[in-house]
């Protein structure tokens, strides 16, 4: 089951220049919230700094509070690494690790961490990939073909179903549709619909009808802040804040 | 006035007349014979360049059957060498020494190499990580002897004997920079996303490093150990003041061992003539080791990978 | 900005005010028939009833493309719901203004009566509101539109008296039952012309404020 976000203050610099000013925002369990903006309104920032990706750029700090369920992400006895582990992410190019196999892959994350279990890893390979809909159509090849030789919208997959296999609470999703073509997006986007019974997903977008059709919280993003934050069908048809109103109307950005 | 004709590569007139089809484009205009002509020059002179740099390498390689083939015979392969003077004997003990001494040339050299590269693709993005990475080109560049000078005094005049052991550090420090500049090269054509993958898993950055992003730059540091490898098995002058050389077998890491290029070396300016021959020979044993020892690694490494 | 797509909202605005015009004008020259009893306006309603018609299919068919081609957000989608009903109302006050016209044609055939209602000045004021109403849009002005809610009582209010002193009249003179029923029903049509008007205004409020201010109440998302 998935758990809530709460984000009370956040704010990340890049070395001098801050990218994110004192943001906050609740994200409920088990939903889909959508977070969308212009390039460069800090979206990507600010969903790296909810699992401390952020800081694993050279130079790039973050401080405020982030309560993921019961954890504090930035608290002080706080382990990035422990955090990631309940934290998943997917990206916005596929990045399955090219010299591993499609099973490998997907027990990438548990057997780095120690898992030897070799029949509960089958079981637990088998339950990522059919959560992410791709077991049948690699359930044949799951030791012989690599990561890298599916298609794009299957890598993709993949990559669900790899950080699905950990096991966490929340999943991220940094444009996880942009790289994909229509039909792998729309399943992409349905994949989306059904994981949200187990987890709570953040995905972050430029594409505005799809944050329309997937989520069912929105939040706008613009130079660092948060501008409005409200259901999804309140932002794209009676916005409150005029900046929403013409970032979606495609008046700018 | 020169008409410049359009893109498409029709000529006014042609345009004038016709009504514009996006489903027939007019047909592709022949290439000017200069275009040709320069297309074929810079390919030739590829080729031709290709040429030049196999020529040499295949004249050693035949220069080296035809000299040295009369003289490998099974004799040569096993037994040790005969006092001066008396023909026959062979360089066995010198391929075995050469291996020995390889083997704690690559137990040195490649893990050290290794480990400094991932230090100075992964961490070493800094000042220090620059000091580091000036010392090791300059290290490339020291002359093989001085580095045999610097192991025997510091190793070889301590223990008050030559050995294997302190021919082995020599070349092992020979081997170091050229591994750790490949591994350092090669981590970072590594994509920073398959790192942040990793990361996002919740896996800590030394199992990162090691497991995942050294996994995926596999086949280019080991082809640069083998560079390095290949480098430092046929070098004769650090060993001349380290291990350097035994008429006799010897297997243990702590004497003086004999090895094939000092082997060569001598018999090459001996005033003998068998010893002659028999340089030869060990020149073109020693050319085919290294080369079965690059196509063992490519096999072994090339059956390990997965199938598209 | 997209500026097909501005064309295209420009196009639609232009297109709804041009039959805007041609309902109000429908509605005058109705009026003018009634009052001066001359049969050539009620001609001229009675033919520029296809005009309106076919300016309602025009703009039903730009709307629909632009929704489908340009997905359009927030305000657009709202203006372009907005301009989809008031489409649809002033094509009904097309319809009225015909409905008067035969009434009036009636009128004409039959022997001139005094009737004690003032049929052109409520028509006068159902006139403004329409004409306020599209300013609003025009101008996209929500307390212009406002206005034009607060008329709609005066109206009504003008159509029950109109009902009750006709009643009595052919209560008093059943001989000119015919003529006051053809009063009564140019002023009902008059009053459906005016909460055609309403609703013209209720949808610019739509379109400019998000707010749905139908049925009486201002019901804004929550």
């Amino acid at each position: 089951m998935g758990v809530g976000i709460e984000v009370r203050g956040l704010n990340a610099w890049y070395g001098k220049n801050q990218s994110l000013n004192g943001i906050d925002m609740t994200v409920p369990a088990n939903h889909v919230t959508a977070v969308i903006g212009p390039s460069g309104c800090g979206k990507s920032t600010f969903v790296r700094c909810l699992n401390r990706m952020h800081e694993t750029i050279p130079e790039a700090r973050a401080e405020g509070s982030v309560k993921v369920g019961e954890m504090d992400v930035y608290g002080g006895g706080s382990d990035p690494v422990e955090v990631r582990r309940r934290i998943g992410m997917v990206f916005q190019k596929p990045n399955p690790f090219p010299t591993m196999s499609i099973f490998d892959n997907v027990a990438a994350g548990l057997k780095l961490n120690g898992f030897r279990n070799r029949k509960q890893l089958n079981e637990l390979v088998e339950r990522s990939l059919k959560l992410a809909a791709l077991w049948d159509e690699v359930k044949d090849t799951l030791h012989k073909k690599s990561g890298a030789s599916l298609s794009g919208g299957q890598q993709q997959r993949l990559c669900i179903a790899r950080a699905l296999a950990v096991e966490p609470e929340v999943l991220l999703m940094d444009e996880p549709a942009s790289a994909l073509d229509p039909i792998s997006t729309s399943k992409i986007e349905e994949l989306i619909f059904q994981l949200k019974q187990h987890y709570t997903v953040v995905i972050v977008t430029h594409n505005m009808q799809q944050a329309a059709r997937v989520a069912e919280l929105t939040g706008f993003f613009l130079m660092g802040s948060l501008i409005e934050y409200d259901k999804t069908e309140k932002i794209f048809t009676t916005p409150a804040d005029k900046r929403t109103e013409d970032y979606v109307t495609g008046r700018f950005g | 006035m020169r008409w410049r004709a359009c893109w498409c590569g029709a000529s006014p007139a042609e345009l004038r007349g016709r009504v514009p089809n996006a489903i027939a484009p007019a047909a592709p205009r022949p290439l000017s014979l200069w275009r040709r002509f320069s297309d074929w020059g810079a390919t030739g002179f590829a080729i031709l360049a290709a040429i030049l740099v196999l020529v040499p390498l295949l004249a050693i390689f035949v220069y080296l059957v035809i000299k040295g083939v009369g003289s490998i015979n099974w004799a040569f392969l096993t037994q040790t060498p005969k006092p001066p003077g008396e023909v026959g004997g062979g360089m066995a003990n010198g391929i075995i020494g050469t291996g020995l001494i390889l083997c704690v040339a690559s137990v040195i050299g490649v893990p050290l190499g290794i480990g400094s590269g991932i230090y100075l693709a992964e961490y070493g993005r800094n000042r220090f990580g620059d000091v580091i990475r000036f010392t090791a080109d300059v290290l490339n560049g020291v002359p093989s002897i001085v580095v045999g000078i610097t192991v025997y005094s510091l190793i070889v005049i301590r223990q008050k004997h030559f050995s294997a052991f302190s021919g082995g550090v020599a070349l092992g420090i020979m081997m170091i920079p050229t591994v750790a500049r490949a591994t350092e090269e090669m981590l970072l054509m590594v994509p920073m996303t398959i790192r942040e993958a990793a990361y996002g898993l919740g896996i800590p950055r030394w199992r990162t490093t090691l497991s995942i992003t050294l996994r995926t730059a596999s086949a280019g540091v080991i082809t640069g150990c083998m560079l390095a490898f290949a480098r430092v098995a046929g070098e004769t002058a650090p060993l001349l003041f380290t291990a350097f050389g035994n008429q006799f077998w010897n297997l243990k890491l702590n004497q003086p061992t004999a090895a094939l290029s000092l082997q060569v070396f001598t018999y090459a300016i001996s005033p003998y003539d068998d010893w002659h021959k028999q340089a030869w020979a060990g020149a073109l044993i020693l050319i085919l080791l290294i080369v079965g020892a690059v196509a063992a690694v490519r096999i072994v490494t090339a059956r390990g990978r997965l199938g598209a | 900005m997209r500026s097909r797509f501005q064309q295209g909202l420009d196009e639609l605005k232009e297109k709804l005010l041009r039959m805007g015009g041609l309902a109000e004008q429908a509605i005058d020259r109705a009026t003018e028939a009634y009052r001066t009893r001359d049969s050539k306006f009620c001609q001229m309603v009675l033919t520029g009833e296809s005009a309106i018609n076919d300016a309602e299919r025009e703009i039903d068919e730009l709307a629909l493309d632009l929704l489908a081609m340009q997905q359009p957000m927030a305000i657009d989608l709202r203006f372009i719901l907005a301009v989809l009903k008031i489409n649809a109302d002033l094509e009904r006050v097309g319809d009225q203004a015909v409905n008067i016209a035969q009434r009036v044609l009636d009128l004409i055939s039959e022997p001139q009566m005094e009737l004690p209602v003032d049929i052109p000045r409520m028509a006068d004021g159902v006139s403004t509101m329409v004409q306020r109403a599209l300013e609003s849009f025009l101008d996209g002005k929500a307390e212009v539109a406002e206005a034009v809610l607060q008329m709609d009582s005066i109206v009504d209010r003008m159509k029950d008296e109109a009902f009750v002193v006709l009643v009595q009249k052919m209560h008093d003179d059943p001989s000119c039952t015919r003529q006051a029923l053809d009063v009564l029903l140019i002023a009902r049509a008059l009053e459906r012309v005016a909460d055609h008007a309403t609703n013209i205004a209720e949808d610019v409020i739509f379109w400019v404020r998000g707010a749905d201010v139908r049925h009486g109440g201002a019901h804004y998302r929550e």
